[in-house]
């Protein structure tokens, strides 16, 4: 393994990325002697694997991932819910932690509920199961959603959780990050507004340099502002 | 029936010093001014540039084909609408679908569909937007190059980005990129686009004639102009996210690509100082 800095190539659909010996990853494919890019991201090169992170683009669908979505339809025995993806994702009742009579799913789930869960299974023609079987999995009673494009929820949780660690502990809210982009926050009103800026912030300012720390400006600021302000 | 190969040319469209009138030589393109991403509410957008022609593109999708019984249960549509705002050209264009602007819609979309991967995206659509807010000869080429780097920005996976350029013959001489006066008082036009990588041909059509000679000389020409727009577009779509890359370069050292997938946090789990510390626990047992 080397640990240096390694240089990080931003590679365009069509761009080689790599020979007859690589193996296509992600966001690649194989035409001739040749592994392309499909993708416009990030070139990775992992033990002979080489692949392309995305930089842009919707939120697609991966079992065991963790989302935010919100009730679109529902059967007698099923829910249809929005996760940002392309298609609706099912959820059945035998994936809810409660005990669900036939045809009487809008006990637990009306139409415009929202609601944290996990990815079960997406099948090769993208029908995608959801499960609550899941400690965090519930349906949201309170707090707001706010959106952030998918492909920038890595910077929202920052290194280790760093950037997510931080807005918890300025702004003192509950936060969850689903993948598919959705983010959760409660606590009180002025809180969650902060919270909601500063993700557009983070949305906007994803590729200038320094970025934890604008956030951490912006928070400062406005913690200072205000005499009842909470500051650790 | 009015003859109208053999019409008086109301226009010399080529000097004696061989330019032409805008002072182009034969194989000059017009100037290019590429930029993407303008739109905040599209998920790939790309404004271009393209000596009198201002065309934006917007990409959405993939998403949910509508109505239902277009979606194929195997593969995404790709659906393109190409309109040209009433004020594009001189005379008021009425708006809305017209004859020509369904006829390159088709084209269009027939051209992207060969190059995105649709069979991963099963009942999908991806919708191509392409607005021409000023028309100079040209635009369908125009169009599609911008809506490629649109479905570029878009994330949508392609076998290569699309580059289109047009040939023409005027006053008898081929040449590249016809501009308006050339484009009506001239003796053919023929856009062409490819997949600059492999020369395989997505679009062909050509107005007026040529003969094999001529078609043959302004193909090798168009294939060049190709190459230099696609070498455009690419750094184009490199300046757009080289900085964000930059930023990447950050996080991604230390925890792998595919980011921690799940953030399942309990809502409010242990104090931060009583969690679990990996580091400090392994000096401990060397201890």
């Amino acid at each position: 393994m080397n640990s240096g800095p390694v240089r990080r190539e931003i590679v365009i659909p069509g761009d080689v990325i790599g020979d007859r010996n690589s193996k296509p990853g992600q966001g690649s494919f194989v035409e001739g002697d040749s592994v392309y890019s499909s993708l416009l991201g990030i070139k990775t090169a992992n033990y002979g694997r080489v692949g392309v992170i995305r930089l842009s683009g919707r939120y697609m669908p991966y079992p065991g991932d963790f989302v935010i979505g919100i009730v679109e339809d529902r059967g007698p025995s099923h829910w249809l819910i929005d996760i940002n993806a392309p298609y609706p994702a099912a959820l059945h009742p035998a994936e809810t932690p409660w005990r669900v009579d036939f045809g009487d799913t809008g006990r637990f789930l009306e139409i415009g509920d929202a609601l944290i869960a996990t990815i079960l299974s997406v099948d090769e023609i993208k029908r995608i199961q959801l499960t609550m079987e899941d400690r965090s999995a519930r349906r949201i009673t309170e707090g707001q959603i706010v959106d952030i494009s998918p492909s920038k929820v890595a910077r929202l949780i920052g290194k280790r959780g760093s950037m997510i660690a931080m807005l918890k502990d300025y702004t003192g809210t509950r936060m969850l990050v689903g993948q598919n982009g959705r983010v959760w926050v409660d606590g009180n009103p002025r809180d969650m507004a902060i919270v909601a800026r500063a993700v557009e912030i983070i949305e906007d300012k994803a590729q200038v340099l320094g970025l934890t720390e604008s956030v951490r400006a912006f928070l400062e600021g406005e913690y200072q502002k205000r005499p009842d302000a909470r500051l650790r | 029936m009015e003859d109208i190969e053999h019409l008086e040319k109301k226009m010399k469209l080529i000097d004696e010093n061989g330019l032409r009138i805008d002072g182009r030589k034969p194989i000059q393109l017009r100037p290019i001014k590429m930029e993407v991403g303008v739109l905040k509410k599209a998920d790939g957008s790309a404004y271009l540039e393209w000596g009198g022609n201002k065309v934006l593109a917007a990409v959405y999708g993939p998403r949910e084909a509508h109505p239902r019984h277009m979606q194929d249960p195997t593969r995404a549509l790709v659906q393109c609408r190409y309109n040209m705002a009433p004020f594009s050209v001189t005379e008021r264009k009425r708006p809305g679908p017209d004859r020509r602007s369904v006829e390159i819609s088709k084209v269009i979309s027939e051209a992207f569909n060969s190059v995105i991967f649709t069979e991963q995206f099963p009942r999908a659509s991806v919708d191509i937007f392409i607005e021409i807010l000023q028309a100079d000869a040209g635009t369908r080429c125009a169009g599609l190059t911008a809506a490629s780097m649109a479905l570029a920005d878009a994330g949508i996976p392609m076998r290569d980005l699309v580059a289109s350029c047009a040939v023409g013959k005027i006053d008898g001489i081929v040449c590249l990129d016809l501009r308006k006066e050339e484009d009506n008082y001239g003796d053919a036009d023929m856009p062409v686009a490819m997949i600059p990588r492999t020369g395989e041909i997505l679009l062909l059509q050509m107005d007026g004639h040529l003969t094999l000679e001529e078609f043959d000389r302004g193909f090798t020409m168009v294939k060049d102009a190709i190459g230099r727009i696609y070498e455009m577009q690419k750094e184009a779509l490199r300046k757009r996210y080289a900085v964000s890359a930059e930023e990447l370069e950050e996080p991604a050292e230390q925890a792998p690509p595919p980011e921690p997938r799940s953030e399942p946090e309990p809502p409010e789990p242990y104090p931060p100082e009583q969690q679990f510390q990996p580091d400090q626990d392994d000096m401990e047992g060397q201890q």
